[in-house]
């Protein structure tokens, strides 16, 4: 009996100090268009997203209409035309760390760590697999990830007129500063 | 050992692995969402509804030039090429001091009348933390009407031909599709054409746009007048037609049976009637120059 007790006991500290999960309001998230007209770039610190350390599980989500555009004309259209924001207001991504084992929270340094999940834009889910790395730096850890987004994967469309306005593989990058949750 | 004791021990391991197992990262997310306001942004596609202003304006130094055509009345037959063979155009710029706040200025070639205007965008429609259901704008407008035809003289002090109005826009964009907009208003003459006309002229302005598609929506103004309503050869303006926006451009392709295109003399003072076919096909063309440094 004793020892069943102290097993239970064990296991019950076990899932608590591996419960390590690690969440931010304000993820930035930034993208640059390329095209030979002009170049388009836009930001915002509004992502949430929480990472599971436990299990590698991750989710991020960012509401697109907080991206900010140099020009208000630009982020009209953005929201209007392209993203339809009123109808698919976030973009999410939900997925997992596949190689946690190299990443090692006790250690403060900077680990490369790649990801696999489900990108949803536009309401257009597409599998992906990325790279990034998770940076430990005592209690908290730091995302960071660059990664290409095909626009016609995502069917946002864009008219002929405007083809050399807006880059057909827009770079997205992020980084999130998370903090124990 | 009893199982009392068992059971104690059990339950803060129950309940401490319970929680983490039933929440997914997506309910965890919402959880820590924060509120935000958000502003309802394209009630309108352009600052002007057909003729009229909308709640919308350019932003903090953007810089919209509006090159408004009306030509002649579609009953002019095929000898005028139903209208086409005259045109009105109005040529002017609006500016953005603020978001909520713009300036702007016109040359109209209808009656010779330069005007300017002052728009302020008083509430913001929003959803979210602070949930504001309408945007509501003032707009306050000033013209000088400059033909010596219109007044039969040309010793007419400069005051004499001015002519001002003042508004409320209240406009609301119930969802992506549908936005309507309500404009109380006064018009005012210092000197009217005619004797027996009032200096003043009030009327309850409606407008609104649908979105066909992304870029295209149908726009429709009308401005009943509350006073002044049997008098001979006057009717309400009322305009109809398409917003289609290129990304750069918005065009607006409209029909109407008035010519101003600034509010002293868009209220009030439409000579056309719809019944009769004494209606224009018009055009305005907007174009917004960023001159600011971004944001």
């Amino acid at each position: 009996m004793k020892k069943t007790l102290i097993l239970l006991a064990l296991l019950s500290l076990g899932t608590a100090s591996f419960a390590q999960k690690f969440m931010t309001r304000t993820a930035n998230v930034g993208f640059f268009s390329e095209a030979p007209l002009e170049n388009i770039e836009a930001r915002t610190s509004s992502g949430t997203g929480i990472i599971d350390m436990a299990t590698g599980d991750m989710a991020f989500r960012v509401p697109i209409n907080t991206f900010q555009f140099e020009k208000a004309l630009m982020q009209e259209h953005f929201n209007e035309n392209y993203m339809e924001s009123d109808r698919f207001p976030n973009a999410e991504f939900k997925g997992k760390i596949t190689n946690l084992a190299q990443v090692n929270l006790g250690r403060d340094g900077s680990y490369p760590a790649t990801v696999e999940g489900q990108m949803t834009i536009h309401g257009i889910t597409q599998n992906v697999k990325e790279v990034g790395s998770i940076r430990v730096a005592g209690e908290r850890i730091s995302v960071t990830s660059e990664f290409l987004v095909r626009v016609a994967d995502y069917q946002i469309q864009i008219p002929s007129v405007m083809v050399d306005n807006i880059a057909k593989v827009v770079k997205v990058k992020l980084v999130a500063d998370m903090q124990p949750f | 050992m009893t199982r009392k004791t068992l059971l104690a021990c059990l339950l803060p391991a129950l309940l401490l692995a319970a929680p983490a197992r039933a929440q997914s990262l997506d309910e965890l997310l919402d959880q820590i969402e924060e509120p935000r306001t958000e502003l309802v942004r394209a009630t309108f596609k352009s600052p002007r509804v057909v003729s009229a202003q909308s709640v919308e304006s350019p932003a903090r130094q953007d810089l919209l030039m509006v090159i408004g055509h009306r030509f002649g009345p579609v009953n002019s037959g095929l000898q005028e090429l139903f209208g086409i063979d005259q045109a009105t155009m109005r040529m002017g710029f609006d500016y953005g001091l603020g978001d909520r706040l713009a300036v702007g200025v016109g040359r109209s070639s209808f009656q010779k009348t330069y005007d300017g205007f002052v728009k302020y965008r008083i509430l913001w429609q929003s959803q979210g933390e602070r949930n504001i259901p309408v945007s509501l704008s003032w707009h306050s407008a000033a013209a000088v009407l400059t033909s010596t035809r219109l007044y039969n003289r040309d010793d007419l002090e400069l005051v004499s031909r001015m002519r001002y109005a003042h508004q409320l826009l209240v406009a609301r964009k119930f969802g992506p599709r549908l936005s309507l907009q309500l404009m109380p208003s006064v018009a005012h003459s210092n000197l009217t054409l005619t004797a027996d006309e009032p200096n003043d002229i009030f009327a309850l302005g409606t407008g609104g746009r649908l979105k066909l598609s992304n870029r295209v929506t149908l726009n429709w103004e009308y401005y009943p007048r509350l006073n002044d309503r049997g008098r001979e050869g006057r009717h309400d303006a009322l305009s109809l037609g398409f917003d289609i926006e290129t990304g750069g451009h918005v065009f607006q392709l409209h029909l109407t049976n008035t010519l101003s295109m600034a509010e002293p003399s868009l209220i009030g003072q439409t000579t056309g009637s719809w019944l009769d076919g004494d209606i224009h096909f018009g055009f305005n063309i907007n174009r917004t120059f960023a001159l600011g440094k971004g944001r």
